[in-house]
């Protein structure tokens, strides 16, 4: 039944119609059906994120705020002045060449092997590989070390076969001992870890874009520069970046090889926290790690710039 | 249409007929598998051909051959009587569109179309004015900094298609560009496509799956079928006159028939029909008549033993199927007509053209309708 009301308008009445207040009733079960959708996935997500705080919060909240006191509990720069400077200073130093050698030349070396797999016709092989660079990139610390020490160590196995074919690396300079040394080994898992994280990638790279490029004249090198790389960089730089993160903060394989006769800086906050530190320099580990973190994340802004510039078609 | 013969002048398009292009004796084989068993054609300048059949019949291996992107085993491609067989894709100077569109993910639209002529070291200005030019040929103007995840199918393909033309191809070569795009895109497209061609008079070659797109498109459709030609015709042609039983089969609806042959006639509904001739001989011993659904007339005669069993109303015309002596055939009849024809009706089939095409006997009937 229609009635008209004073402004003019007509009202609905009917069976059909809401009684009063039945819309408040409806209201609230769909607010608590929202209410509902905005919690169960942080619910769902509470575990992780505190065990985040806990592990990674916290613990950065604390080198902050060590960092910047004494041992007397002042607010200071007395510690983040000491590692600008020395030996602090040529662990960073070192810290960063390793990282960014055992990031660009795995990186290179493991584009190049996964390009290979990748356009390999051999689906054993494929498999093969994939299976044991899931192995290889997770095969780091004292286990690493001692088999390249048995291998190429002064007296390992390798070194005295060349030995007797007079190739002695030793005698032309090797020092697996060395900041070299560590490279290599690092070489040894940053590889697979590239070959890992770059061969969903090359996956994607489509014949079809190889053919068309072809087909309008362009060469390999062509096609490379202008489609195969372009497409590819975003990966690359993502694979290269997470080689420098580890390449940065390994620690047990460059201790156990070299015994911290290398400076860097994750050794020097291991025996910092080992205790080998001098009197009212107690946080300067602190400021050491708060360097690291710092590291980390300048190469990361830098990663996100270089990134955004080199994916901006696929946004 | 000024506008598009203009844009397509300004774009470069070439002012001499397209290349004729020969393949002959194509042979290329995987494995135990012969993908190209012999396949030879020759497409004249500017001439629309396509290559039809059914999957693994070698077509897009035909495609990929004249291209460049496959090896032959033996044979010869020509391009204006000059041996190209040996020359790699880079050189070849075709123009290819491919089903997955294949746009350089990397690059917007305009520096796709761009692509070829940066290839040829022409002028960032130059090309740039020729890739808009283009662009704006296939109606993607306002798409021009789109990247392809940014564009539809439809406009993607378009996308490739000039890119494709930038490069005044000597031959334009297309593989199934149209089967990734929605019924309504790929109507439009070949009718931009064909228009496109017969603009720039290119020599283009055509591979689909879908008939009615060879039959639509193309100024001669070359069935294949087990890696050879089994017939090159125009459409009428090849729909009116097949050659060979695939060609009947394959291209239409055939019914078939069981007939005896008495020498070059069969005798069919009461009819004495002639065989019709063609390359082939008459297959010997027993054989079917392969009849088109136009190719039946029916008159209304309660006391035939056909009868009707199904009845499609396709719009201008109506489908029949009528049961003779178990054989289900199909016949097309004027909807007025057929109108006055009811399910279950006692009718008496005739065959109204002038000769049938006859195969070896097979147990295949095909009772679904349509």
């Amino acid at each position: 039944m229609n009635s008209a009301t004073s402004d003019g308008t007509s009202v609905v009445s009917g069976p059909g119609a809401s009684a009063p207040g039945a819309g408040d009733a409806d209201v609230a079960p769909s607010r608590r059906r929202a209410i509902g959708r905005f919690l169960r996935p942080m619910a769902a997500m509470a575990p992780f994120s505190i065990y985040s705080f806990l592990g990674l919060g916290v613990p950065i909240l604390a080198v902050i705020y060590y960092a910047f006191h004494s041992e007397q509990g002042r607010l200071s720069l007395s510690n983040l002045s000491l590692v600008m400077h020395g030996s602090y200073l040529l662990g960073f130093e070192n810290s960063i060449l390793l990282a960014l050698i055992t990031s660009i030349v795995p990186g290179i070396l493991g584009l190049i092997l996964a390009y290979a797999i990748a356009t390999s016709r051999s689906a054993m092989l494929k498999r093969l590989v994939a299976t044991a660079s899931g192995v290889l990139a997770n095969f780091g610390g004292i286990n690493l070390t001692f088999m390249f020490i048995a291998t190429l160590g002064s007296t390992g196995i390798l070194t005295a076969w060349l030995s007797a074919i007079h190739l002695n690396p030793w005698n032309f300079g090797f020092n697996l001992y060395s900041f070299y040394g560590v490279v290599l080994v690092y070489l040894y898992f940053q590889v697979p870890l590239m070959v890992l994280v770059i061969t969903p990638a090359l996956g994607g790279l489509r014949q079809s874009w190889r053919e068309a490029a072809e087909n309008m004249g362009a060469s390999s090198w062509g096609y490379w520069r202008h489609v195969g790389i372009p497409v590819l960089m975003p990966s690359v730089l993502g694979g290269m970046l997470l080689l420098f993160g580890s390449g940065f903060a390994a620690y047990a394989t460059a201790e156990t090889l070299t015994a911290g006769t290398v400076t860097l800086a994750p050794i020097q906050i291991g025996s910092l926290l080992a205790g080998n530190q001098l009197a009212g320099q107690e946080n300067v580990g602190y400021a050491v790690g708060l360097g690291m973190f710092i590291v980390l994340a300048v190469t990361m802004i830098l990663y996100g710039l270089v990134r955004r510039r080199a994916s901006k078609w696929l946004r | 249409m000024t506008e598009l013969v203009d844009a397509t002048r300004s774009a470069g398009a070439p002012d001499q007929a397209g290349a004729r292009v020969g393949l002959e004796g194509l042979v290329r084989i995987y494995g135990a598998t012969r993908a190209l068993n012999g396949f030879s054609l020759t497409i004249e300048p500017g001439e629309f051909v396509a290559l039809l059949g059914p999957s693994g019949c070698g077509k897009t291996t035909a495609l990929r051959v004249l291209a460049g992107f496959e090896r032959l085993d033996s044979g010869r491609v020509t391009v204006d009587g000059r041996d190209v067989s040996k020359i790699s894709a880079q050189h070849r100077d075709m123009g290819m569109v491919f089903q997955s569109y294949s746009l350089f993910p990397n690059m917007n639209a305009i520096n796709n179309v761009a692509f070829g002529l940066r290839m040829r070291r022409q002028h960032a200005t130059q090309r740039r004015q020729k890739a808009a030019e283009l662009l704006e040929l296939v109606g993607l103007s306002d798409q021009a900094t789109k990247y392809p995840h940014q564009m539809s199918g439809g406009q993607q393909q378009r996308v490739a298609l000039a890119r494709a033309l930038a490069i005044e191809p000597r031959v334009l070569l297309l593989d199934e560009p149209l089967s990734a795009l929605d019924a309504k895109v790929r109507g439009e497209l070949r009718d931009q496509i064909r228009q496109l061609q017969q603009r720039l008079a290119i020599t283009t070659v055509f591979v689909t799956h879908d008939q009615e797109e060879a039959l639509s498109m193309a100024d001669r459709v070359c069935v294949m079928s087990q890696g050879r030609a089994e017939q090159t015709a125009t459409p009428a042609a090849l729909y009116s006159r097949p050659t060979t039983p695939f060609v009947a089969e394959f291209v239409g609806i055939s019914s078939r028939v069981p007939v005896t042959p008495v020498g070059g006639s069969v005798e069919l509904f009461g009819q004495q029909c002639r065989v019709r001739s063609s390359d082939a001989p008459t297959p010997p011993g027993e054989v079917d008549a392969l009849l088109r659904p136009e190719d039946v007339a029916l008159t209304i005669d309660p006391t035939a033993k056909p009868f009707v069993t199904h009845k499609s109303f396709l719009g201008a015309t109506t489908r029949l199927i009528v049961q003779v002596d178990g054989v289900p055939v199909r016949v097309d009849l004027r909807s007025d007509v057929a109108a006055d024809i009811e399910l279950g009706a006692r009718v008496r089939p005739s065959v109204v053209s002038k000769d049938v095409l006859v195969a070896t006997r097979t147990n295949r009937r095909d009772l679904t309708p349509e």
